[in-house]
């Protein structure tokens, strides 16, 4: 249940977001002195409300799992704030509202899932009882409930994914973080944890969440953000972001294969079936539909092609390569 | 509180299920049946080296335990990431520190206790009946234990900032400078100069005074101590590892977790 009254900051009668991230910057030392610096975060603002459903989208060493680890306080920034649920990350009280599963999650393997779960709730102050029931509770809503009492060290990858999950979730959090939640499950295991963001989100919980697989952050996400090379490229619904790249359009068109006036644009365009295809940019649309009736074809079909996540995603990360290989060999 | 003390617990009962602990305890027992073979063809001072010896096992297995368990405390949390999720818990790092040093002094506290019961049964067997004077060997167990928690603490305080194999030369290291104080204290400035002699005077204070905890000739010879001398060395072992934690956390508070 979410209280209310502290959805509000009290000055501004505004919203308060679930999560605020001003200006974030992570520097790493590197070489043998460590004399050296690496930029991993590169400031980084954003903002999540309370009760969306936030993807944190991006290739591997993009800078996803440090934003998180730096929500959590497991490193620490070089520049910038963030504050969850109106209190900053630094402050560890306010760890009671919030479930976090890291990325690649490994427990203590001399534990079984239940002694893991106990062993956590105790730092939430639950008493035997209620420990006892919400150890059991978990255990059924992540598919353990008959693998409890297994020590760690024999579960699987995708099962220590679950209790990993379940440790999240354990104390009814109002922001849960997951790293990579979907990282080495089967279809299954995936389907039952996006059952369970779905869970979540419906129960007004704010769900932040990192992903490189697109398919689910455009289910889940009512916002996504997209981060390369320690730097956010942008944040929006997912239609709004890929709407941010120029569209092209498909244009389907019949022609007569031995008419020679069309031959040019039929050059042009895919056969399929008995139909024509090509794409054009969006800026050149009207001067195709101009040239194919001049060439004598039948327009079929005009249809804007919105590029998928999955495309943008591809678009932005090659635009990043290209920018590293530019100041790379400028630098020479 | 109740944070600090799920954590030691979690700690024992890690060790609990780790059987090289168990193998440890089952060769100092066996040491002490050994002293007894020993002292039964050392005529006349059988007790003697029985004490000795079984005092000598409880502490080496003590100090192995804790230098090897201790700098692995916090960097096999670090390096396994098992500490991402626990810190992810309203748990401070401080807290964390202190829970993982109360685990393993709890884990000391049973084992050496186990081997004091293995050297009070060897005493049995081989006086038949014990005087005031063998509490002695006790407190000198109890010595050894208070020995244990400062290099419990020193050890965690390495491992919080350097490799574990640094850790466990820094502890050692410290531990056997610790067994020098007095020679440190009592330097011949004519031999050494002065400069050299004010140095390590002054180094022998910051260092643990392990002599302090040294009583075994007494025990093997059944002397009793003087009561002063055991709150000293309570003190004196509290207020160390108080300031050696609070360092270990002020270092810790700060690292990057990779």
């Amino acid at each position: 249940m979410i209280d209310a009254a502290r959805r509000f900051n009290k000055n501004e009668c505004m919203p308060e977001p679930a999560i605020e991230i001003e200006s974030l910057t992570k520097d790493y030392p590197t070489g043998f002195l460590h004399l050296k610096t690496k930029r991993s975060l590169e400031n980084l603002s954003m903002r999540i409300e309370e009760g969306e459903s936030f993807g944190f989208l991006g290739p591997n060493g993009a800078g996803k799992s440090t934003t998180i680890k730096l929500l959590m306080g497991i490193i620490f920034p070089t520049s910038g704030s963030a504050k969850i649920l109106g209190r900053p990350i630094a402050d560890v009280e306010m760890h009671k509202d919030i479930g976090y599963l890291p990325e690649q999650p490994y427990f203590y393997d001399y534990l079984t899932a239940a002694e893991l779960l106990d062993y956590f709730a105790r730092f939430y102050g639950m008493k035997t009882a209620e420990r006892k029931e919400r150890v059991a509770k978990m255990l059924k809503k992540v598919g353990l409930e008959t693998a409890g009492k297994i020590q760690l060290r024999k579960y699987s990858k995708g099962m220590l994914q679950r209790v990993g999950l379940a440790q999240a979730i354990l104390h009814d959090p109002r922001v849960v973080i997951l790293d990579e939640p979907m990282s080495g499950l089967d279809p299954i295991g995936r389907h039952e944890v996006r059952d369970i963001i779905s869970e979540l989100k419906r129960a007004g919980k704010t769900v932040l969440f990192s992903t490189h697989i697109l398919s689910d952050a455009e289910m889940l996400c009512d916002k996504v953000g997209v981060i390369v090379g320690g730097k956010l490229q942008g944040v929006g619904r997912p239609d709004e972001i890929v709407g941010m790249k120029a569209h092209e359009t498909e244009i389907v068109f019949d022609a007569d294969a031995n008419e020679a006036r069309s031959a040019a644009v039929r050059a042009k365009a895919s056969k399929s079936g008995s139909r024509y295809a090509m794409r054009v940019p969006e800026e050149n649309v009207f001067a195709a539909i101009e040239e194919l009736r001049a060439a004598g074809a039948k327009l079929a079909a005009v249809t804007p092609i919105k590029p998928t996540l999955e495309e943008y995603f591809l678009h932005l990360v090659e635009k990043d390569r290209a920018q590293a290989a530019a100041i790379e060999v400028s630098g020479k | 509180m109740t944070r600090i003390a799920a954590v030691s617990w979690n700690t024992f009962r890690e060790a609990v299920r780790d059987r090289v602990l168990y193998n440890l305890v089952f060769f100092a027992l066996l040491l002490i049946a050994t002293a007894i073979l020993v002292g039964q063809i050392s005529i006349g001072i059988e007790t003697i080296v029985l004490v000795s010896l079984g005092l000598s096992a409880i502490s080496v297995i003590g100090l192995l335990i804790a230098v090897f368990t201790g700098v692995g405390l916090v960097s096999k949390e670090i390096e396994k990431r098992t500490l991402y999720a626990l810190l992810s818990k309203p748990l401070r790092r401080w807290e964390f520190l202190v829970g993982k040093f109360g685990g393993l002094v709890l884990t000391l506290t049973v084992n050496t206790g186990a081997m004091a019961v293995g050297l009070l049964l060897a005493l049995l067997y081989v006086k038949h009946s014990l005087g005031s004077g063998d509490a002695t060997a006790f407190v000198a167990v109890y010595f050894i234990l208070l020995k244990l928690a400062i290099v419990v603490a020193l050890a965690l305080l390495f491992s919080c900032f350097t490799s574990q194999l640094l850790a466990i030369l820094f502890t050692s290291g410290l531990y056997i400078a610790g067994l020098f104080i007095s020679e440190m204290r009592n330097l011949d400035a004519s031999r050494v100069g002065p400069a050299a002699r004010h140095f390590f005077t002054g180094i022998s204070y910051l260092l643990p005074n392990f002599q302090n905890f040294d009583v075994m000739a007494a025990a093997a010879h059944a002397k009793p101590l003087p009561g002063i001398l055991i709150v000293h060395n309570t003190l004196y072992a509290l207020l160390y590892c108080t300031v050696v934690l609070s360092a270990a956390s002020m270092v810790f508070g700060r690292k990057n977790l990779k």
